[in-house]
């Protein structure tokens, strides 16, 4: 043990948090969004095969770490509880690195009767009102096609494995084989590529994913291409969450965590028991959209930190 | 053949890369929140010296390069190879002109090298910080001149060229930095 004990954030950075904190919960007071508590501890887990949830013994059955609030709360909601919000700590197994903890924060909100757009535009609201200092520029909003079109000069459903290869050899890197798995290259494009284009100082927010990675989102088909109705929020190149146009069809849901489960069999990684007691409400879920921000990721860009342990009182190697 | 996964990953660790030993400088963890994780990587061949950046898929494994670091004594040149002695148990071992390199004018007899093994064959060698070599060729010295910050070149005993002030005499010994390859300091006998 090299670090004697000691905490891994300054004392700068413990005050931005409880300063952001707050900042949040007088944000959605005004909002009259209602805060809210779920189990961090629960039967079911996300079926999502690149999300590892911690498993653990509880009087002789397995359960799981939320790795995110996600489904409690859409029951909540399915139970009529109007707009809430989350503030909680979520864990993944094998997340660890510059901008990765295994267990860090969370904020989760969901507005009933707003779509994906109305969502993106209170939550560049939000960063907003509550960065300390002086907050960033107008932000940037681009469709997930547009945003691999301006980095790459190709649409995403142009794109193979092959020219993507091509892509990142010419951007210095050489990708490992992701075979037919084209989310698994676009991942690829988007962290090494895409997403390193984007505006320094300010928020980007990119919407529209391809249907392959719609995740709990609706899956939107009007044209020639399906498309999810999910968006991502990022500073600079680093992401900081995730929100969705909320799927509230039981059926279509059950479908695609049998879907994630049959990939979890094919990647020889553990089966997971699907939220019976989510899809048993899910047909009743309002229309709404729904969104999670990393805080810590967002400490980070705002204190301008480098690594996620300043801003962690204690990273996962002194927990 | 030992491997090593992903998540062992981190600055130092000696892989293997299409048959040629790398050490990592740098490991970076790369995931989008809800997407495949990917160690964006970047490796120096310790053959070429050339540093190259590498993606792996998180979970994947790499083959562990057996490539160590001994520190053994420089004992001589016999024209084709530089030999070097283990001071604890005496076992000499013996580096071809592609393992010593450049460095070749930095080695002088009796100085502790670091001899870098891979399969038991040493790959590179470096040589101590600094080391302390004899002119044996410079111009005449200008007395006195130690303030024009002006250099010549000096020839050392081990085949170095070296830069140095103008009031430096053929015949003395001087400190060199074998990182820059830079004269440091006179050394008094």
């Amino acid at each position: 043990m090299t670090d004697q004990g000691l905490p891994s954030a300054g004392a700068q950075a413990l005050y931005l948090r409880a300063r952001l904190y707050s900042a949040i919960r007088d944000y959605f007071a005004r909002q009259a969004v209602l805060e809210v508590e779920t189990p961090v501890l629960s039967h079911a887990a996300v079926t999502d095969p690149a999300i590892h949830s911690f498993a653990l013994p509880v009087a002789g059955q397995t359960c799981y770490l939320h790795t995110s609030p996600e489904f409690p709360m859409k029951r909540l909601l399915a139970a009529g509880s109007g707009d809430i919000y989350q503030i909680c700590r979520v864990f993944r197994d094998g997340e660890r690195g510059r901008n990765h903890n295994p267990e860090f924060a969370m904020l989760e909100w969901y507005r009933v009767g707003f779509d994906h757009h109305e969502l993106m535009r209170e939550v560049d609201d939000l960063l907003h009102q509550v960065w300390p200092g002086s907050a960033p520029g107008p932000s940037r909003y681009l469709s997930y096609a547009g945003a691999v079109r301006q980095a790459t000069g190709f649409l995403p459903w142009e794109l193979d494995g092959e020219r993507i290869a091509e892509i990142l050899r010419r951007h210095g890197t050489e990708p490992p084989d992701m075979g037919d798995d084209i989310d698994g290259w676009l991942d690829l494009l988007i962290t090494h590529v895409v997403a390193p284009g984007f505006e320094p100082d300010c928020l980007t927010f990119i919407y529209d994913y391809p249907a392959s990675q719609a995740a709990l989102a609706r899956v939107r088909d009007d044209g020639e291409v399906a498309l999810a109705e999910r968006f991502e929020v990022y500073y600079g190149e680093r992401e900081l969450g995730n929100g969705f146009h909320e799927l509230n069809r039981s059926a279509e849901q059950r479908a695609r965590f049998e879907a994630d489960n049959a990939k979890r069999e094919a990647q020889g990684l553990p089966l997971m028991p699907a939220d019976e007691r989510l899809l048993a409400t899910l047909d009743k879920l309002p229309d709404c959209a729904g969104v999670a921000i990393g805080l810590d990721r967002l400490l980070m860009v705002i204190g301008a930190y480098q690594s996620i342990d300043e801003v962690l009182s204690f990273d996962f190697d002194r927990a | 053949m030992a491997s090593y996964s992903t998540n062992e990953f981190k600055g130092g660790l000696k892989i293997m890369l299409d048959g040629d030993p790398y050490t990592i400088v740098e490991n970076e963890f790369v995931k989008p929140g809800k997407g495949q994780a990917f160690n964006r990587v970047r490796v120096r061949n310790l053959k070429t010296g050339r540093t190259v950046e590498k993606t792996f898929k998180s979970g994947e494994t790499v083959e562990a390069a057996d490539v160590m670091d001994t520190e053994l004594q420089y004992l001589y040149n016999d024209g084709e190879f530089w030999h070097f002695m283990d001071e604890a148990t005496f076992e000499q071992i013996a580096a071809d002109k592609a393992a010593v390199g450049d460095q070749a004018v930095w080695l002088k007899e009796q100085d502790k090298c670091v001899v870098t093994l891979w399969n038991g064959v040493p790959l590179s060698v470096t040589p101590p910080n600094f080391v302390e070599l004899t002119i044996v060729e410079t111009d005449p010295g200008v007395r006195g001149d130690t303030a024009t910050g002006g250099t010549k070149p000096a020839y050392m005993d081990t085949g170095a060229v070296v830069k140095v002030p103008l009031f430096i005499e053929q015949g003395e010994v001087i400190k060199c930095d074998t990182r820059s390859g830079e004269y440091v300091s006179r050394v008094k006998e």
